[in-house]
C-alpha cells in the first residue's frame, strides 16, 4: 500500500511541529514554586483575587487590590484589628491630646524598621502626607485629609504650600498634628491606605517609578510584596525580616494568583491549588451558600435606591414624597438579599450600614439604635402611591431605572422592575443598564430618574454616609434637600465636635429625617461577601474598610 | 521588489496615521474621566487631576500634543496602572498572547490542513463526513464554553493539566487547544474546498493517467495550489490569535494583552487604548505585506513589481 507512506509522513510531520512548538517554549516566565513546601515545616498560604494590584503608591492607590496589598505591608500609626477597631501600630501607645482636641502628640515606636533597614520615623509621615497632598502627585484620595488636617484643603487645591500642613517632626519618633477641628474618627483614619507613611529618600529615588512594581516599593509591615511585575496576575507575599513584631507572624509565604473568571476561582480552590477564594460571584455564591468552607462577611457598603428630584431643570414625579415612599415599601428586600444576591447580604431599613460605629455611651450599634426606619408594606405602599398620583393629577407613572449592566446589575434591575411595577398599578419602569463610566456620568448630569446606588465607608463613623446628602453635596446628584438635616450635619460635623453624645444624637436624627420622614433615599441591603476558606486557614481578619482582610495571624494548621 | 516594499511602508505608516487618529478622536467620546475614584472627587479636584494629565486642554491640541509624542515613541502612562509605562505594560502582556496564538495557529492550520486534505480525498466518505463535523462543530461551539468544559474536565476532573495559572508550557495547553479550534474549522473548510476543485483540474487528470497514486497527486501536485487563498484568510486570523482573547485569557488566569485591552476601553485608560490600538494596527498591517510576499513566493504567476502583463 503505497498510499500510507504518505499518511505516515504527514503524522510525522504534524508529531514534529507540535514537538518543536513546546521545545521552543519551555523556559518562560521564571521559576514555578507555589507548589506545597510544608514539607520543612513552612507555612504557605495561596490565595485567589479578583483583580489585578494597580499600583503600590499609597497616595495614588483607590481600589481594593492595593489597599488589600498595603494592608499586609505596610503599618500606620494604627491598624484595624480582628473588630475593626483601630488599634496603635507604628505609634507607640495613644497620642497626648490638647484639651481643645486640636493637637495629638505621637510617639513612634522606636523598633518600627523598613525592608531596607531604616527606622519609620516621624518624618516619614510628614512626608507622606504632604506628598498625598500635593497637587503635583494627582492623589485621588487627597480629600481624606481634607477638613482633618489643618490646612490640607488649601494645600491639595494648590492655595498653600505643603510645608503648612498640621503635621510636624518634633523629634525621629514624635509626630505633631494639628486637627482643623476634633475629629471623632481620627484613629479609623489613621489606619487608612492615605495616610501611611513614606520612606522619603526610597521615594525620590525611585521618582516617577516608585510603586510600579515590587522592587520599587518598601514594606514596614508583616509581608514584604515580591514577585509583582506591575500588571501581572500573580504576586507573593514574604514573611518581611524587619518587622517589629514579626515573632507573632508565622506565615512565611501568600502565594497570590488572579482570577477574573468566577468559574476559575472555584475550580482552583476544588482543586486545592487555593486555600482561600475572593468573594464569589451571586450565582456561585448560591451553589456553595450550603458548603462547609462557605464562610460570610458583612461588608460596610450600603445598597439604596436614590431618586432624582430634579431632571433638565424640572421637578421630577419623585420630587413628591408619596411617589418617593410608595417605591421604598414596594420591593421585598428580604427575598431580594436572599433570592438575587444570596451572598450573604442582609436586607436593610436604613441607610448607615451595621457594624459600621457604636454609641459612645452605651456601646450600642448605629443601626441597631437607629432601627427600622422604612419597611416593605404593599398595602401601605398602594396608599402612598395613590395619593401621589392623586397629587400629580395623574393615572400613570413612567420611570427611568439607571444602573451598571454587569450581570448582577440586570438581575437586579428585572428585579425591581417586577416587584415594583407588581405591586403598584400605573407604573412603568425602563431599565437602562448601561456602562459604569456612563452611569457616573448621568448621574452626575441628573440624567436618570431613580438609580440603583452603593456607598462605601471612608472611615467609620455613621457621617461618611450621611454628609453625602447635605444640600449641594458633591455626590448628592439628586437635589436632596432638607434645612433640617443640613443643620444636623453641620452639627455633627462642627457644633459637637467635641461632644460624642450630642453629635451621635444629631445623627441619628439626621438619619431618620432622611430615610423615615423624606425618604429621599430607599434603602435595600447591606452588602455581604461570600468566600471558601480551607478549615485550615486559621486567624484571618477581614475588615469592613481598608483592606478586605489582614493575614498577619494568619496560621495554617494541617 | 525593493520599490514595492518601500511603497508598502509607506502605505503603513499612512495607514497608522489614520488609525491613531481616528482612535485618538473617538476615544474622547467615551463618558467619564479615566478616574478610578471618579465617584468621590469634588469638582475642584478633578479639575485639579485633569490639569495634571493635560486633559484640560481642547482636543485639538491634546491630539497634536499626543501625535507628537508618538513620534518620538513615547507612549505615555497608565491610568489604571498608575504611573506604568505603556511600553512596559504592552510588552509585559503581549507575550503570554502572542505564545498562545503562534502555538494555536501552528496547531490549528496542521491539523485543520490535514483534515481538509484528507475530506478532500475522500470525498463524501465517513472521513470526509466526520472532518466536516469537526470543523463545524469546532466553528460554532463558543470558546468560552470551550475553554470552560476543558479546564473543568481535564484541569479539574481528571487533573491532568493546571487549571488555570501563566507558569511553563503545561498551563499553556489547555488555552492553546481552546484557541485553536476556530483556525482548525477554518483551514479545513477551506483547503476542503479549494483541493476539490483543484483535483478536478486538467494537470491533476493528467497527473493521474502517469500512474501517481492519490496520495502523489494531493502531496505533490494538489496542496500548494489549494494553500494560496488559506494564506490570505490565516493572516488577519493569525493577529487575531496573537492579539489575545479576552476570554481564553480570563478562564486560564493567563496575563495576556486581549483582557487587558476590553479593560483598557472601559476604564478610559487612554494611553493604553491607543498604545494597544497601534500595535495590533502595526501587527496586523505587517502581516498582511508578508502574506502578499508569500504569495509571489508560492504562486510564481503572481508579481509584486506592479501591474504589469
Amino acid at each position: 500500500m503505497k498510499k500510507s507512506k504518505y499518511y505516515l509522513i504527514i503524522v510525522l510531520a504534524l508529531t514534529m511541529f507540535v514537538i518543536s512548538a513546546c521545545g521552543s517554549n519551555n523556559d518562560n516566565e521564571g521559576s514555578s514554586d507555589n507548589g506545597d513546601s510544608s514539607a520543612s515545616g513552612e507555612q504557605v498560604l495561596n490565595m485567589v483575587e479578583t483583580a489585578e494590584i494597580p499600583t503600590g503608591d499609597p497616595a495614588l492607590a483607590t481600589d481594593a487590590a492595593s489597599f488589600i496589598v498595603f494592608g499586609q505591608t505596610m503599618e500606620g500609626l494604627y491598624v484595624l484589628d480582628g473588630e475593626d477597631q483601630p488599634v496603635p501600630a507604628i505609634a507607640d501607645g495613644d497620642p497626648e491630646i490638647s484639651e481643645d482636641g486640636l493637637v495629638y502628640t505621637f510617639k513612634l515606636k522606636e523598633d518600627a524598621k523598613w525592608s531596607n533597614g531604616d527606622p519609620v520615623t516621624a518624618h516619614d509621615f510628614v512626608y507622606a502626607w504632604q506628598r498625598a497632598l500635593n497637587p503635583d502627585t494627582g492623589s485621588q484620595y487627597a480629600y481624606m485629609f481634607s477638613g482633618v488636617i489643618e490646612n490640607a484643603t488649601d494645600i491639595m487645591n494648590g492655595d498653600a504650600a505643603v510645608e503648612e500642613l498640621g503635621a510636624e517632626a518634633v523629634d525621629d519618633y514624635t509626630l505633631e498634628i494639628t486637627l482643623e477641628q476634633p475629629v471623632e474618627y481620627l484613629n479609623s483614619l489613621l489606619a487608612f491606605g492615605t495616610y501611611l507613611p513614606l520612606n522619603e529618600d526610597f521615594v525620590e529615588e525611585k521618582g516617577d517609578s516608585f510603586g510600579t512594581n515590587s522592587d520599587n516599593m518598601l514594606a514596614n509591615g508583616p509581608f514584604v510584596l515580591t514577585g509583582w511585575d506591575g500588571s501581572g496576575l500573580t504576586w507573593t507575599y514574604e514573611k518581611n525580616e524587619e518587622y517589629y513584631d514579626i515573632d507573632n507572624v508565622s506565615l512565611d509565604k501568600v502565594n497570590v494568583q488572579v482570577a477574573k473568571e468566577p468559574s476559575t476561582a472555584v475550580n482552583l480552590y476544588e482543586t486545592g491549588e487555593a486555600d482561600r477564594t475572593a468573594a464569589l460571584s451571586s450565582e456561585y455564591a448560591k451553589q456553595y451558600a450550603n458548603h462547609e468552607d462557605a464562610s460570610t462577611f458583612e461588608e460596610g457598603s450600603s445598597w439604596y435606591l436614590k431618586f432624582n428630584q430634579e431632571r433638565d431643570g424640572e421637578e421630577t414625579p419623585l420630587a413628591n414624597e408619596n411617589i418617593r415612599k410608595a417605591l421604598a415599601m414596594a420591593f421585598d428586600k428580604e427575598a431580594f438579599a436572599e433570592q438575587v444576591l444570596s451572598n450573604g447580604s442582609i436586607p436593610s431599613d436604613g441607610y448607615v450600614p451595621r457594624g459600621l460605629a457604636v454609641n459612645p455611651e452605651t456601646g450600642e450599634d448605629f443601626r441597631e439604635e437607629s432601627g427600622n426606619l422604612i419597611s416593605y408594606d404593599v398595602e401601605k405602599a398602594q396608599e402612598y402611591w395613590n395619593k401621589g398620583l392623586e397629587e400629580l393629577g395623574v393615572d400613570e407613572l413612567s420611570l427611568d431605572y439607571l444602573s451598571d449592566d454587569t450581570e448582577n446589575a440586570k438581575r437586579t434591575a428585572e428585579y425591581f422592575k417586577n416587584q415594583l411595577e407588581t405591586n403598584l398599578d400605573g407604573l412603568t419602569l425602563n431599565l437602562e443598564n448601561v456602562p459604569f463610566k456612563n452611569r457616573l456620568d448621568r448621574t452626575t448630569a441628573q440624567d436618570y430618574d431613580v438609580v440603583m446606588h452603593g456607598w462605601g465607608p471612608d472611615y467609620l463613623d455613621p457621617l461618611t454616609f450621611l454628609d453625602l446628602y447635605v444640600t449641594d453635596g458633591a455626590n448628592n446628584q439628586a437635589s436632596i434637600s432638607n434645612e433640617e438635616y443640613d443643620q444636623l450635619i453641620e452639627d455633627a460635623k462642627v457644633t459637637y465636635a467635641n461632644d460624642p453624645e450630642k453629635r451621635w444624637e444629631a445623627m441619628l436624627e439626621a438619619e431618620r429625617i432622611l430615610v423615615q420622614e423624606d425618604t429621599a433615599i430607599a434603602p435595600i441591603y447591606q452588602r455581604g461577601r461570600l468566600t471558601l476558606i480551607k478549615p485550615y486557614v486559621k486567624g484571618l481578619e477581614e475588615h469592613l474598610f481598608g483592606p478586605d482582610y489582614s493575614l498577619k495571624n494568619v496560621t495554617i494548621e494541617k | 521588489m525593493a520599490k514595492y516594499i518601500t511603497k508598502r511602508i509607506i502605505y503603513l505608516i499612512i495607514t497608522l496615521f489614520i488609525i491613531a487618529s481616528v482612535t485618538f478622536f473617538l476615544m474622547k467620546f467615551l463618558p467619564g474621566t479615566p478616574f478610578s475614584n471618579e465617584e468621590r472627587l469634588t469638582i475642584e479636584q478633578r479639575e485639579i487631576l485633569n490639569a495634571k494629565y493635560g486633559l484640560d486642554q481642547p482636543i485639538p491640541i491634546q491630539y497634536m500634543n499626543y501625535m507628537v509624542n508618538i513620534v518620538k515613541g513615547d507612549l505615555g502612562v497608565s491610568f489604571q496602572f498608575e504611573n506604568q509605562p505603556v511600553m512596559d505594560l504592552l510588552m509585559n502582556r503581549i507575550g503570554p498572547s502572542m505564545q498562545l496564538g503562534v502555538q494555536a495557529m501552528i496547531i490549528g492550520t496542521i491539523i485543520g490542513i490535514a483534515l481538509g486534505v484528507l475530506a478532500a480525498m475522500f470525498q463524501n466518505t465517513w472521513i470526509d463526513y466526520g472532518s466536516t463535523f469537526l470543523a463545524i462543530l469546532g466553528k460554532s461551539i463558543p470558546s468560552f464554553v470551550l475553554a470552560a468544559l476543558l479546564q473543568y474536565y481535564i484541569g479539574v476532573k481528571l487533573g491532568w493539566l493546571p487549571v488555570a495559572s501563566w507558569n511553563g508550557f503545561s498551563s499553556s495547553i489547555l488555552p492553546t487547544i481552546a484557541l485553536a479550534c476556530f483556525p482548525i474549522a477554518t483551514a479545513a473548510r477551506f483547503m476542503r474546498t479549494e483541493l476539490i476543485e483543484v483535483f478536478g483540474s486538467d494537470y491533476i487528470t493528467l497527473a493521474k493517467a502517469k500512474g501517481n497514486s492519490r496520495g502523489e497527486v494531493a502531496v505533490k501536485h494538489a496542496i500548494r495550489n489549494a494553500l494560496i487563498p488559506l494564506i490570505t484568510v490565516l493572516g488577519p486570523m493569525a493577529v487575531g490569535l496573537m492579539t489575545g482573547s479576552m476570554v481564553v485569557e480570563k478562564v486560564f488566569a493567563v496575563p495576556g494583552i486581549g483582557e487587558q485591552f476590553v479593560k483598557s476601553i472601559m476604564t478610559n485608560d487612554f494611553p493604553i487604548i491607543m498604545g494597544t490600538t497601534l500595535f495590533f494596527a502595526f501587527l496586523l498591517t505587517v502581516i498582511i505585506l508578508i502574506i502578499d510576499i508569500l504569495y509571489g513566493i508560492i504562486d510564481p504567476r503572481i508579481r509584486l513589481n506592479g501591474g504589469d502583463k
